[in-house]
């Protein structure tokens, strides 16, 4: 029935399926657009390249940076200290948030707890982690924690919570314990969401950067573009803005097809 | 007074004969409260007692509130009674166990396992070795008729199919008693008439006992031996009532005079006071 409309007709309608090749291009022309509007107003002249340097100068950067290896060593930097926080926040909220979900008292004891301090701003804390923490690594690393971790616990924890109270019964009935509800039942019933949650906030643990990178680190994506403020140069806050808004779309794609391999049964 | 003869029963079948099997479920004085919200009491179940003899298809029939699916999960151990006790097989139900399956009314298939992994489920748990396990699990998938998809994941069936594998899945366990809860609720009705000859078929070659909930009265007459019309507020059995229909059962019984009878006597039993009430 769909397919006799005509094509603007089903592009107007609301959740109707269109050609891959329709939506491939329409998310392409929406690059080509942005990257237009750039060109046109930098090489146009319209806004002063003091403001807004012009796509061919960032392009200079990128491959200046990378042939004295200093544009590597900035990825580096930031990819570690992403990373280590991501992997440390997720190997605790993991567990916990699943307990948070699963057991009413680990619920009451943390919930309200947890909702006050994910509510504050990661900002406020810099100057008090770096007073117990110091400058290292390890104060960057806490940064990322800090901005994930309680989402990602309330998240989990919700995932747990959806899980279906008959699919517990039914396995109640079928000889499982307590302790098999919860590996064979709870755990993997809650893999798909779970791999969700890790992955939006996998996204936000790249927007912690920086601010983790604000204060007395010395390299980094975060950091070059921090110091290239100073010196008004803006086609290295450009480009340190593009690299990490790839390297995000590059850990989403790859959490998108660990859901797709790891859980595939899902709906 | 039910509390006395029973127990005066309970003793004189002891004493006359103590080998004789008791009934394989015995619902004694079973009542339910809970409080509501605006913190009334509301009784759910008031004082139920019945059995269901060995063998026997028992099917709780009646109106939405009247307590049977409760019921059904005191039985299961999913759930306890405020008073009274319920025993299967001679044993006190103190919790949900193995020797009583369970068929949700909702889908509970494990959805990250396939059909065959559904049905092994409970005889994994118990530890039973792979090469048993396979025999069992491959007798039952094909007496629901899915041996084509016993290595399909539950997304890829239908509903109908995903009921019949949750029949073998408690089947497998080999339980004393079967439970279930308006297990073809969800189903459209051709998949439902589908579903109840299945039923019949598998319960006809496996001879369990089971305890059937349905609001649907066709439904009850067709599967059971024995129909229990339960009323509601307070939830109760109003009464019991034997199917004399001849098994192998058919469709066309439906159109039998015995049939019509009957589903008049419970249609009034389902219906009765409601004057009072509009």
């Amino acid at each position: 029935m769909a397919t006799r409309k005509s094509l603007l007709n089903r592009c107007l309608t609301p959740k109707v399926d269109l050609p891959s090749r329709l939506l491939l291009s329409a998310s392409t022309l929406c690059w080509l657009l942005v990257i237009g509007l750039w060109a046109g107003l930098s090489y146009g002249g319209v806004v002063p390249t003091m403001f807004l340097p012009t796509p061919g100068a960032v392009l200079e950067t990128a491959l200046r940076l990378t042939r004295d290896g200093s544009l590597a060593q900035h990825v580096w930097a930031s990819v570690e200290v992403v990373m280590i926080g991501f992997v440390v926040s997720s190997l605790v909220a993991v567990p916990l948030g699943l307990l948070m979900g699963s057991f009413r008292i680990v619920q009451a004891f943390l919930e309200p707890l947890v909702n006050f301090i994910r509510y504050l701003p990661v900002t406020s804390f810099v100057p008090l982690f770096i007073l117990w923490i110091g400058i290292g690594l390890e104060q960057r690393v806490t940064v990322i924690i800090f901005g994930v971790f309680f989402q990602q616990l309330v998240m989990i924890a919700d995932v747990s919570k959806g899980v279906s109270k008959d699919l517990i019964n039914a396995s109640y009935t079928l000889g499982s314990n307590r302790r098999d509800v919860l590996f064979h039942v709870l755990g993997p019933a809650s893999l798909p969401g779970v791999l969700d949650t890790l992955r939006v906030t996998m996204g936000w643990a790249w927007t912690y950067l920086v601010v983790a990178e604000l204060v007395a680190a010395n390299s980094g994506l975060g950091y070059i573009s921090l110091k290239a403020m100073r010196g008004f140069q803006v086609d290295v806050i450009f480009l340190a803005i593009a690299i990490i808004g790839l390297l995000g779309l590059m850990t989403d794609q790859l959490f998108r097809i660990i859901r797709l391999k790891v859980a595939s049964w899902a709906q | 007074m039910g509390a006395v003869t029973t127990m005066q029963r309970d003793h004189a079948a002891a004493k006359a004969a103590p080998t004789a099997a008791p009934a394989r479920l015995r619902v004694e004085e079973v009542s339910l409260h809970y409080q509501t919200p605006n913190g009334s009491t509301f009784t759910a179940l008031d004082k139920v007692s019945f059995e269901v003899p060995d063998e026997q298809f028992a099917v709780l029939v009646g109106p939405s509130g009247c307590g049977k699916s409760s019921l059904l999960y005191l039985t299961a151990g999913l759930a306890e009674p405020t008073s009274g006790k319920i025993h299967v097989g001679g044993q006190q139900v103190e919790g949900p166990g193995v020797d009583r399956g369970m068929v949700f009314q909702s889908y509970t298939l494990f959805p990250w396992l396939t059909v065959r992994q559904n049905v092994e489920f409970g005889l994994k748990r118990r530890g039973m070795p792979a090469r048993q396990r396979a025999d069992i699990v491959n007798f039952y998938v094909n007496e629901v008729g899915l041996a084509r998809f016993a290595d399909n994941y539950p997304k890829q069936l239908s509903g109908g199919m995903m009921q019949r594998v949750a029949i073998a899945r408690a089947l497998a366990n080999d339980p004393q008693i079967l439970l279930m809860d308006e297990p073809f609720g969800a189903l459209d009705s051709q998949t439902r008439l589908q579903m109840q000859q299945l039923l019949l078929k598998v319960w006809g070659n496996s001879k369990k006992t089971v305890l059937f909930v349905t609001h649907d009265i066709d439904e009850a007459i067709l599967l059971g031996d024995r129909v229990y019309v339960m009323g509601a507020r307070p939830g109760r059995i109003k009464k019991i009532l034997d199917v004399p229909i001849e098994r192998p059962r058919s469709l066309d019984m439906v159109m039998d005079r015995t049939f019509i009878d009957m589903k008049r006597e419970i249609f009034g039993l389902l219906h009765e006071g409601e004057e009072e009430v509009h």
